[in-house]
Parts: C-alpha cells; sequence; structure tokens
C-alpha cells in the first residue's frame, strides 16, 4: 500500500484546520489548568481510556515525548483522534469544570499539541520489548480499527498483515473524514508509524475464496471491514449523474478528483456525515446547500456542534421534508418532496396536498451505511445480527474462534475511537485466547 | 475612609504605608518620583556605597504552574551610581515631594568615620531616614559588607551604634534571613538603640539549572553564583521571621518593623501589618507590573479597612501578634472534621486520593456501594473505576442517557465520603479542593475541657512529683 499523497493546494487553502492548533505556550498555561482528577472522567470517557490527566501534566512539566507516548500507549491514532474525537461528548464533555461553570480543559488540542509535536520532531512509536511469536495474524481492512488492532498485536510480537483492497491505507481516516479536521496526509503519517513497528501492508480484495485462502495462511483473522456501500436513495430517477453519495463525495475532494461543485446542492439526511459533505460542498464553491431532513431539528443523528457548524458555514436545513422522485431538467434536477409528520404510531405519512420540488445540481444522499453482508456472509461460522458481526464484547471474538471483529462491521457505525478501543480489545482478546489454548494444549 | 497616613520608627512621615524597597525600582531619582505620582508613600532609595560594578546577566525566576516569576532572584550588586550622583537625586526628589518618604539605604566599608561620612552626607541630602544594608546575601558579603556584618551580631551591633552616634533621622536596620535566628541580630539593633528593623532582606537561593547546558541560573558566562531570593514565594517565610522579632522582648521590648518579603498586594500589606509592622517595602511585584500596583494596594487595603472598621493603620496592626503562640500552647481537644457540600461537589476526587496517598485515608469513594463508617484496619489500593468500564461514544439517538445517580449535579458515585471517625481534621482536602466553600472544616466538640501540651505534660509532672 502507498502512502505517498500530496494534497491539492487548492483543497488544502478550502479547507483550513477547524480548529486552530495551540502554540506550545497556550498549551503549557491551558496545562496547568487541568485538575489532574483522581480516576478522572475524562478517562473513563474515552473509549481507549487514554490517562488524560497524566499527559496533560507532562505538557505542563515540559516531557512532551513523553505525553505523547501516554496517549500512544492508550490508542495508537492519537493524532487522528484528538482531530475527529466528538470530544464534546467524550472527554471534554465530562470534564470536571463543567460542574463548576468553567470551561472544559481543551483536551482535544493538547492531545494534538502532543501528538504533532512528537511526530514533527521525528518521534516513532516505542516498540515494546518483548520476544517475537511465530502466530501469523491478517487485519481485514486497513480503517481505525484494524490498524489499532494490528499495531497492539505486533506489540505483543505477533506477526500482522494489514489487508485492504484500496491503494491507500487508513479507511475512513484517510478517504472519509472532513479534511479540516483531518488531512489525508495526516492519517498517512500515522500508518506509517504503525508500519514502522514491523507491521506488513497489502492490496488484496478479498471475496469469499479470499477468505479461504486467508484462514489457511493466517492463525487469526481480525475483521475491521467497516461498513459498505451507502444506501441509496430509493426514489425514482435515483440514477441520475447528479445523484453521488456523501462517502463519494468526500472521498473525491479529499483525493483532488472533485474540486468543484454545481452552485445548487441537496444533502439528504442529517446526520454527521451528511454535514460533512454539506460544509464540504459550501466550501468548493456551491451557493446554496440544503439538508433535507425527514424528521425535525431534535431528532438528527448529528452532533450538536456538528449542525452549529453547519449552520456557521451556511448550510440550509428543510426539516420534515421526504423526497419522492428525482427528474433530470434542462437545467439541472428537480427533486420531488413531500412533507411529512409522524402519526401516532410514529410512522411518517405525507400531509395531503404538501408536494413540493426543489431545482438543484446535485443530490447527495448521506443516509448511512450498508453492512458488508455479502463478504461477512462468507467468513463462515461468523455470526451475524442486524448485519452486525456478533462478538464477545470484552475479547472481541466471533462465533467462529478463528475470527475476532471490531469497529463499524461490529458496531453498526460508530467513531473512530470506538474502532481503535474494538481493535485494540480484540488485539489484547486474541493474546488472552491464545495463551489460554496454549496452556490447554500444552 | 480610612486613613493611611504613617508616622514610622519616630518621625518618618509618609501618606501611606506602601514604600518600595531598596532595589532596581528605586535606583534613580527620575523613577522614585514616577513611583510618588502613581502612589506610594515612600521608597528606599537603591542602596548608596562607593559604585560597584555589575555583571549581566543578573536575575532569574521560578515559575509556577504556567505562571510566572513565583520567586525572583538577583546577584545585582549595590548602586552602580557615584554617590555624590545618588544624594543631589535625593535632594531633588525631597524637593519636589516634601511628603513622601525618602529612606537612604547605605552600605559602607565597615570603618567607623566611613559610616559616620556617609551618615552625615545622606542627612545632609534631606533623606527621611536611614536604612543599613546587613543584609546583601551575594557580592558585597565576599568583601565584608551585606550579610556578613547582619550574620554577625556584634559587627550589626557596633555599625548600628557607629551611626546612631552623628545621625539625626531614624536609623533601620535591615535584617537578613540567611541566619539561624534572626532574632539574634535584631536584639543586637536593639542594643545599640536602633529606631527600627526592615525584614527580610532577600533569601540565598539558586533558582534553577539549565538541563541543556548544566548551568544555573542567571548565567554569567557559562557561570553563575547564588543570589537573594525574593518574591511571592517567599512571603510565608518573611511572616514568620517578623512574627518572630516582633514578639521578642530579650533586650527590650519590640521595636517599628518595616515588613518585607513578598509583599505583592493589600492582602500581603494587611498581613504583615496584622504582624506588628508599620509600613510594608515592595520590590518584585513592582518589577512585575510596574508601579501601578500601589494603586489596588491603597484601595483594597482602604476598603478591607473600612469594612472592618479601622480608620488608622494603628487600630489593627499588631492585632495578630497574640494569636501566634508556641505550639506547647495549642488545645489539644480542640476538634474538627472535613465536610463536603454535595450540592458544589464537582467530583474531581482530589480530596479523595490527597487524603488517601497523603493524609489518613478516611475520605472514600464508595457512595453507591454503601457507606462503611467505622474503624479501618486495611486499605486496599484506591479503585480507578473508569478504566474498567468498557465506553462507546454516546449517540443520542442510539444510546440511553447517562444514569445520575443523587440529587445534585453531580452523580452520587463520584462524590467522596468522609469517615469523621478517622478524620484528624488536617484540612488538605479542604486545601486541594478546586471548589470554593466545597469542602469546610466543622467543629466537632469533643465534650472534654482545652488542654495544651504544656498543661499535659505540667500535670504529669506535678502527679510524679
Amino acid at each position: 500500500m502507498d502512502t505517498g499523497f500530496v494534497v491539492d493546494p487548492d483543497v488544502a487553502a478550502r479547507f483550513p484546520d477547524l480548529h486552530p492548533p495551540l502554540g506550545k505556550r497556550a498549551a503549557v498555561v491551558e496545562a496547568n489548568r487541568c485538575l489532574n482528577c483522581f480516576d478522572a472522567p475524562c478517562m473513563s470517557a474515552c473509549p481507549t481510556h487514554i490517562d488524560v490527566p497524566q499527559f496533560i501534566k507532562k505538557i505542563a512539566s515540559g516531557n512532551v515525548p513523553g505525553s505523547a507516548k501516554t496517549i500512544l500507549e492508550a490508542n495508537v491514532l492519537g493524532a487522528s483522534c484528538s482531530r475527529v474525537c466528538p470530544v464534546e461528548v467524550l472527554c471534554e464533555g465530562s470534564c470536571v469544570m463543567h460542574g463548576k461553570s468553567e470551561r472544559p480543559i481543551e483536551i482535544g488540542r493538547l492531545q494534538r499539541f502532543a501528538m504533532e509535536t512528537f511526530y514533527d520532531a521525528g518521534g516513532k512509536l516505542p516498540l515494546r520489548r518483548r520476544e517475537e511469536r511465530q502466530q501469523r495474524m491478517a487485519c481485514l481492512g486497513a480503517g481505525p480499527s484494524s490498524l489499532a488492532c494490528a499495531a497492539e498485536l505486533r506489540q505483543l510480537g505477533f506477526q500482522v498483515t494489514v489487508i485492504d483492497r484500496r491503494a491507500l491505507p487508513g479507511g475512513l481516516n484517510t478517504y472519509g473524514v472532513a479534511e479540516y479536521k483531518l488531512r489525508t496526509a495526516d492519517s498517512l503519517r500515522e500508518v506509517e508509524m504503525i508500519r514502522g513497528l514491523g507491521v506488513k501492508f497489502e492490496v488484496r480484495d478479498i471475496d469469499a475464496a479470499g477468505l479461504e485462502e486467508l484462514e489457511r495462511e493466517f492463525d487469526v483473522v481480525f475483521l475491521g471491514v467497516g461498513l459498505g456501500a451507502m444506501h441509496r436513495l430509493d426514489v425514482e430517477g435515483s440514477t441520475s449523474a447528479g445523484v453521488i453519495d456523501a462517502l463519494e463525495f468526500i472521498e473525491g475532494y479529499k483525493t483532488g478528483a472533485r474540486l468543484t461543485v454545481a452552485p445548487r446542492v441537496v444533502v439528504v439526511g442529517a446526520g454527521n456525515t451528511a454535514i460533512d459533505a454539506a460544509c464540504a460542498a459550501k466550501r468548493l464553491g456551491a451557493e446554496t446547500v440544503t439538508i433535507l431532513y425527514r424528521r425535525q431539528r431534535a431528532n438528527i443523528s448529528a452532533f450538536d456542534f456538528e449542525y452549529e457548524h453547519a449552520l456557521r458555514e451556511g448550510v440550509k436545513f428543510l426539516w420534515t421534508a421526504l423526497p419522492v422522485g428525482l427528474r433530470e431538467t434542462e437545467d439541472g434536477i428537480a427533486l420531488a418532496c413531500l412533507e411529512v409528520a409522524p402519526d401516532e404510531a410514529g410512522l411518517l405519512v405525507p400531509l395531503e396536498g404538501s408536494e413540493f420540488t426543489i431545482e438543484c445540481d446535485v443530490v447527495i444522499p448521506a443516509i448511512g451505511q450498508s453492512p458488508l453482508v455479502d463478504l461477512l456472509s462468507q467468513a463462515r461460522g461468523v455470526s451475524m445480527e442486524w448485519g452486525r458481526v456478533v462478538i464477545d464484547r470484552a475479547t472481541g471474538q466471533t462465533t467462529n474462534p478463528k475470527y475476532f471483529a471490531g469497529g463499524d462491521c461490529v458496531n453498526g457505525g460508530r467513531e473512530v475511537v470506538d474502532a481503535i478501543a474494538d481493535g485494540k480489545r480484540a488485539a489484547l482478546g486474541i493474546a488472552a485466547v491464545l495463551a489460554g489454548n496454549e496452556v490447554a494444549n500444552g | 475612609m480610612a486613613d493611611l497616613t504613617t508616622n514610622f520608627a519616630g518621625g518618618i512621615k509618609c501618606p501611606n504605608p506602601f514604600w518600595l524597597a531598596s532595589a532596581p525600582p528605586t535606583n534613580c531619582g527620575e523613577q522614585i518620583m514616577r513611583a510618588f505620582d502613581a502612589g506610594w508613600g515612600g521608597a528606599v532609595w537603591k542602596t548608596i556605597g562607593e559604585p560597584i560594578t555589575n555583571v549581566s546577566s543578573r536575575y532569574s525566576s521560578v515559575d509556577w504552574a504556567g505562571q510566572r516569576m513565583m520567586g525572583l532572584n538577583n546577584i545585582e550588586l549595590i548602586s552602580d551610581r557615584p554617590i555624590e550622583v545618588n544624594l543631589l537625586e535625593i535632594a531633588e526628589v525631597k524637593r519636589l515631594y516634601p511628603k513622601h518618604a525618602v529612606i537612604a539605604s547605605l552600605m559602607v566599608e565597615s570603618k567607623r568615620e566611613v559610616w559616620h561620612e556617609m551618615v552625615k552626607r545622606a542627612e545632609g541630602a534631606g533623606s527621611d531616614g536611614l536604612e543599613l544594608n546587613f543584609g546583601c546575601p551575594h557580592g558585597m558579603s565576599e568583601r565584608g559588607m551585606g550579610s556578613a556584618v547582619g550574620q554577625v551580631p556584634e559587627y550589626a551591633q557596633m555599625i548600628t551604634e557607629w551611626v546612631k552616634e552623628v545621625a539625626r533621622t531614624p536609623v533601620l536596620v535591615k535584617l537578613t534571613p540567611n541566619i539561624s535566628d534572626i532574632r539574634v541580630v535584631a536584639r543586637a539593633a536593639k542594643r545599640a538603640k536602633a529606631d527600627g528593623l526592615s525584614a527580610i532582606n532577600t533569601i540565598n537561593s539558586i533558582t534553577g539549572i539549565d538541563l541543556d547546558t548544566f548551568e544555573p541560573r542567571p548565567n554569567v558566562g557559562g557561570k553563575s553564583s547564588h543570589g537573594g531570593y525574593c518574591g511571592p514565594a517567599v512571603k510565608p517565610i518573611a511572616l514568620n521571621m517578623v512574627q518572630q522579632v516582633n514578639s521578642d522582648y530579650v533586650d527590650g521590648p519590640p521595636i517599628p518593623m518595616s515588613g518585607i518579603g513578598g509583599v505583592s498586594n493589600w492582602r500581603d500589606a494587611a498581613e504583615f501589618i496584622l504582624m506588628g509592622c508599620g509600613t510594608v517595602q515592595v520590590c518584585t511585584a513592582a518589577m512585575h507590573y510596574g508601579y501601578r500596583i500601589v494603586e489596588d494596594m491603597i484601595d483594597g487595603l482602604s476598603n478591607w479597612m473600612d469594612e472592618k472598621g479601622f480608620v488608622t493603620i494603628e487600630d489593627f496592626r499588631g492585632k495578630s501578634l497574640t494569636k501566634v503562640t508556641e505550639w506547647k500552647h495549642l488545645n489539644l481537644n480542640y476538634k474538627i472534621v472535613a465536610q463536603i457540600d454535595e450540592a458544589l461537589c464537582i467530583g474531581c476526587q482530589l480530596c479523595h486520593i490527597a487524603c488517601w496517598d497523603g493524609a489518613h485515608q478516611c475520605i472514600h469513594v464508595d457512595r453507591v456501594t454503601g457507606s462503611v463508617d467505622g474503624h479501618v484496619e486495611v486499605h486496599a489500593k484506591p479503585r480507578e473505576m473508569g478504566r474498567e468500564r468498557i465506553a462507546v461514544t454516546p449517540i443520542p439517538k442510539l444510546d440511553a442517557p447517562k444514569v445520575h445517580v443523587g440529587t445534585h449535579a453531580t452523580s452520587l458515585e463520584r462524590i467522596p465520603r468522609v469517615d469523621e471517625t478517622e478524620c484528624v481534621g488536617c484540612n488538605l482536602c479542604s486545601l486541594v479542593c478546586p471548589v470554593d466553600h466545597c469542602i469546610t472544616m466543622v467543629e466537632r466538640p469533643s465534650g472534654l475541657a482545652p488542654e495544651t501540651w504544656a498543661e499535659r505534660t505540667n500535670a504529669l509532672v506535678d502527679r510524679a512529683g
């Protein structure tokens, strides 16, 4: 897999950092605000349980390499997490400072300061002292969950190969996060660090036969494949060239393949990905960007701060609107919609005579990703439920003992940090299960 | 409205008790006149003597928790300007600011006639008083002056007597803290009939070392030398020494004291005055923020005096002296315990870990599992429960809100509990608690009559006898 990537200068200019980095002095001042709680709520709230007070105090004392290592020990993708984590609902949301009506400690920006200072100075992931083990591990998918699993397995001494069908590793960190949050190049730098531990990367498209091959080649397979394609807009005319799904749209501009957008954009759906796509359309030059959502403001799945960010970017929201048809016209697309309201049972029903049409040029559905049922059902003995892989929560083991899993394919699509926690937990689970087996067999 | 005018040590009059200490802020007449314009009541001139040669650099500091200059260290010597220039400027300042106090700080060779000459010239220039610099801990002490005098009571007494032979204005002796008992030199000054004291001078210090070059600071071409430490960090040390001197009746009752040492604001000033000082001297705070800090000192002290019903400085001067005693006179049967206001607690658990690791293991985090009041024999390691749980990013649409236990903003499982039977009333938890008034120490009457260590041991002696 390649990690050479040069961002298009136009994209760099249009998607500058949403939050500026902290300078050294500001970081020390902020670090000194931290109370250093015992059994800190921020640490509990973090799915990877980063020792937040510890890494912050190390910034305060000028021990930035030590701070970065504290972060990396818990979360090998600490750099990208510092940029993409919804800290408002995680560490910073649980900061005790809220209790005394003070600003929470800026944990995300402090973490970013530590990680970037460390990497910019040429810091590498510290390789633990351990014995090499001969068992071979495959981590399927090169997204955050697999990367975290691979790094931890390698740190435990196993021989690890990360396999993905795409040219660039990193999964959604590389292809799917708004550029003003996380740059593709930064995601790739982090992958390089993991490669530096001795993890191998391989581009290979895995199908049913491929899975069988993996089972033969490797002792354990970790499924960190994430989710599949985005749900299609299930209306007449949705195959029009003017319809492009949100992840494809985001990937397009991040990789430099799509640097402009037509003036009138409609995004369907109100999750975090919808907001990323809508803001991107705005920054790529769209004159109007409207998010269409079939329910009310209170029902959206995007985080509050994402919603507010979209408003600041100039994105408009149209509530209780359901697209029902799409027709190409001379100068764009006519998107037929209905106004809907929930009935007594909570089902959405159209209001009589509420048909209306939105004239636009591009329609971006952002209504979730479908599970990779086709592939996962080929992994024999791996049970699925509601399109999700069933695992033992503590070890990540699936119903087929050779397979472990984590990340979006298990949780249906959550945050990067959740996927990382899953991956690391699975690595420790694999080691524990193997140790148990060895004892049993011995 | 409080009256801050001061008449110190038998005749040094000034509009308020705030003086600039003998230091860089009082280096020349131009500075001192600007300081008087800003509101300072007096200034002790940068020590006058045979001009010296200084080094560069001269200062270093200790920062703390992101704040600059908690403590300041210097290796600067006395005035590097000719005596004549300093004296001319004193005359000029006194002509333009007759109501403000100008004190000449002096340090010359330890010869009677040299001191006589210096005293006469300083008073001739119009200074309102003299301060004998027996405290400077660096450089000058190597030449037999400064703290070399202040550390030997006989020398200090002798020179003070020489000065008193000719002085017409009040004579203050500035004490060095770099001595095992500061009262010894204070007594020498009393025996020599000094009119007052100034304390403390700076404390011997090395502030730190550059971890790249291994050279201590301040760095003078790769080497350093111990300096004198001052600033907020030294205030508690100064306050203790001032108390010791001001409560000492050996060789006569205490004499007027000008308090020095980390005075940075009106609160510090009020504390030094409560400990018996008639004036306070300030240096580091003025070096850090400029002369204007005196505005709040005047305003703050006046407001506090009004609030307390004090009209003059004398109304509260020395009020706290009687409240300091030897340990053996403290009441052993006075009992307080920590009380946590659950409504204010933010759940940081600093009190819990401070008590466990640093005190008496009586603050527990077991509210949800139930209280276990009683004698605790074995202490398990404090639990870090947060690390043991699997956590995920909460998504409002998918996840139930967190369960909140208790009626206060902080969930009960995070609010620590005090086991009063084990609490020794040490104060530590209330000191580390980041929320004002959250942990208070409340009295739990022991039901026993007050008893001091002295009384208890005397009783034992009586019984034995």
